[in-house]
């Protein structure tokens, strides 16, 4: 095989693994939209502040250390503890439930049966909310993030590809775990809603409020519900892209590379999340790699929008969106 | 005449009908200014079918919405078995054993037929969310359970044939049929069917009346319902409330009712020279 058939190949495989962060914070979106027809613009900074939370249960921070001690002058920063990666973990779940708990009270309750732009404008002021919070609660510095993920070059992944094609690929062998804990994510989200009482629960209220309520089901709860298992799925892409490039605010920007991945996979599509990811992070990997004598570098920061600009022009609802059929 | 007592009453082709299981005492409802239910009282009996018609905007179907929750009167009560009802939201109330239909089908357009009539049995499925997680085997036999007296639901209504058809695809006819599927499933002690045979021909109207007289006859399931057919509504109800702009202007058996002067008169409109 000639050169740059293999380097194109390794890029795409990186591009590969780079599309399943872009999945993960995708999913979230599409969860909650499809529960509520919400798009919650704080996906990301959940993703942000759930991996905040991680590290600082890990490291034994002290919640709110720089507040504290600018008002009292005291001068604590932590517990003098560290904790295992899983209690750390589990602690974290609970803390974002108890997130999604506080934004039904607080936030969605009020605002039920208003029109879509409202809670949308609700969620980015959610979104400057929960970044202000995760600054004070735990530091505005870049955080290294590790919950035992390895990572570094996969040495396996090198010695197969140079066995077989006399070049070893280059490919993080956290990239790997990412891709597996996304297929196992994603398989636990299809099995819960197809499978048991609250998924059929779920998929119902995401079809029709009125209908839901009319068979019992409680929206709230749902709603709850639906924003703790984004809250869960924000704190798994939190965990992946912090081990990859350290938990810094620059986290929160990875949603709005979410958005073109919703475009290309359509708003309500579970697998389209996916897949819409995965195409967006090969084909910008590989637009580079093509590209790059041609045009210059740094196509990476347009290409995703560019190519949701063409979907949008040719099929608005996306790869597996639902058909957008307006009777007349 | 009607026996009034507690005991209830025989109706003309023999069926026993009991105590009263729900009672509406001095019902308003305002949206604003505007007052849509005017200080209406009636009751509705276990195992009877009971009509409410009226002319187009009489209040009706806000009626509905008040008995299934979905409205909150601001004056007046909600006797149900015996009990005065405290606020309810809708989906409470559905858990109180009271399943209703919709005049604008309201279904899950983008489940199943099955799906859409599983989700009626929500409320009597016990497993959570964590216990179905942990043992698997248990919540999967209850589901089988839940699962076989939905067929049944199936084979009553005659729809076995659409049963994995997505509901978007069917026609109105059958998609008014699901709905009631769906509200059966629930196994409701009272049933709330809001205008069941709106938009349908002829034929698909006697098989729902058909339907409707089966399931009172065969469940004893008590049966509200909104019709404007006349003949249907007098052929299926033992007693209907009449409505008209918000006042209830009659109450009894349709013989009671057609002879009603008021009744006559909202309907056929009054000449005012005089």
């Amino acid at each position: 095989m000639s050169d740059t058939v293999l380097f194109a190949l390794e890029a795409g495989l990186n591009g590969l693994t780079v599309g399943i962060m872009y999945s993960l914070v995708a999913l979230g979106f599409v969860l909650i939209f499809k529960a509520s027809g919400i798009f919650n613009f704080a996906q990301g900074v959940m993703a942000l502040f759930a991996a905040l939370t991680l590290v600082g249960f890990q490291t034994g921070q002290v919640p709110f250390s720089h507040l504290i001690n600018a008002i009292f002058g005291a001068h604590v920063s932590d517990f003098g503890f560290t904790m295992p990666a899983f209690l750390a973990i589990i602690l974290t779940v609970v803390v974002m439930v108890l997130l999604a708990l506080l934004i039904e009270r607080l936030v969605l309750k009020h605002l039920v049966n208003q029109e879509p732009i409202i809670l949308f404008m609700a969620t980015i002021g959610l979104a400057y909310f929960l970044e202000g919070l995760g600054d004070i609660m735990w530091g505005a510095e870049v955080k290294r993030l590790d919950v035992g993920i390895p990572q570094g070059m996969s040495s396996w992944v090198d010695e197969t590809t140079y066995n077989l094609f006399g070049y070893g690929f280059y490919i993080d062998t956290l990239s790997l775990w990412a891709l597996l804990i996304a297929a196992v994510l994603v398989t636990g989200l299809v099995v819960f809603s197809q499978y048991t009482k609250q998924g059929r629960a779920l998929r119902a209220v995401a079809d029709d409020h009125q209908a839901a309520l009319s068979v019992g089901i409680s929206l709230r709860f749902i709603w709850v519900l639906t924003w703790s298992i984004a809250g869960i799925v924000a704190l798994v892409a939190g965990i992946m892209w912090g081990s990859k490039s350290g938990v810094q605010f620059s986290l929160s920007l990875i949603a709005l590379k979410a958005l073109p991945v919703l475009i290309l996979g359509g708003f309500t599509s579970i697998p389209g999340a996916i897949v819409g990811g995965l195409l967006i992070g090969v084909g910008e990997k590989l637009f580079d790699f093509f590209m790059q004598p041609v045009i210059g570098g740094a196509t990476e920061n347009w290409f995703a929008y560019m190519l949701a600009l063409v979907f949008l022009l040719f099929r608005p609802q996306g790869l597996f969106g639902e058909r957008i059929i307006e009777r007349v | 005449m009607l026996d009034n007592t507690q005991d209830g009453y025989v109706t003309a082709d023999g069926r026993q009908i009991g105590p009263v299981v729900l009672e509406l005492k001095n019902i308003t409802l305002r949206f604003g200014g505007v007052e849509a239910i005017k200080n209406i009282s009636f009751d509705i009996r276990t195992g009877e079918i009971r009509a409410i018609i009226g002319p187009n905007g009489a209040g009706k179907s806000s009626m509905m919405n008040v008995i299934s929750g979905f409205y909150v009167p601001q004056e007046g009560e909600i006797i149900y078995k015996g009990y005065k009802r405290a606020k309810m939201a809708p989906y409470q109330v559905a858990r109180t054993g009271i399943a209703r239909t919709f005049q604008n089908i309201a279904l899950f357009e983008g489940m199943s037929v099955l799906d859409n009539i599983m989700t009626g049995r929500m409320n009597l499925m016990k497993s959570g969310f964590l216990s179905q997680a942990m043992w698997w085997g248990k919540a999967s036999r209850e589901e089988d359970e839940h699962r076989e007296k939905v067929e049944k639901v199936i084979d009553f209504l005659e729809i076995q044939h659409i049963r994995k058809t997505p509901v978007a695809r069917l026609p109105y006819g059958l998609k008014k049929r699901v709905e009631l599927a769906r509200a059966l499933a629930a196994e409701p002690q009272i049933l709330l069917l809001d205008e069941p045979m709106a938009g349908m021909n002829v034929e698909e109207k006697e098989d729902m009346s058909r339907f409707i007289l089966d399931v009172n006859d065969e469940f004893g399931t008590t049966i509200v319902l909104i019709e404007h057919d006349m003949g249907v509504v007098m052929d299926l109800s033992d007693r209907v409330v009449v409505m008209d702009y918000g006042k209830k202007i009659g109450d009894g058996t349709p013989d009671e009712v057609r002879n009603n002067q008021d009744v006559i008169d909202a309907y056929l409109g009054v000449s005012h020279d005089e």
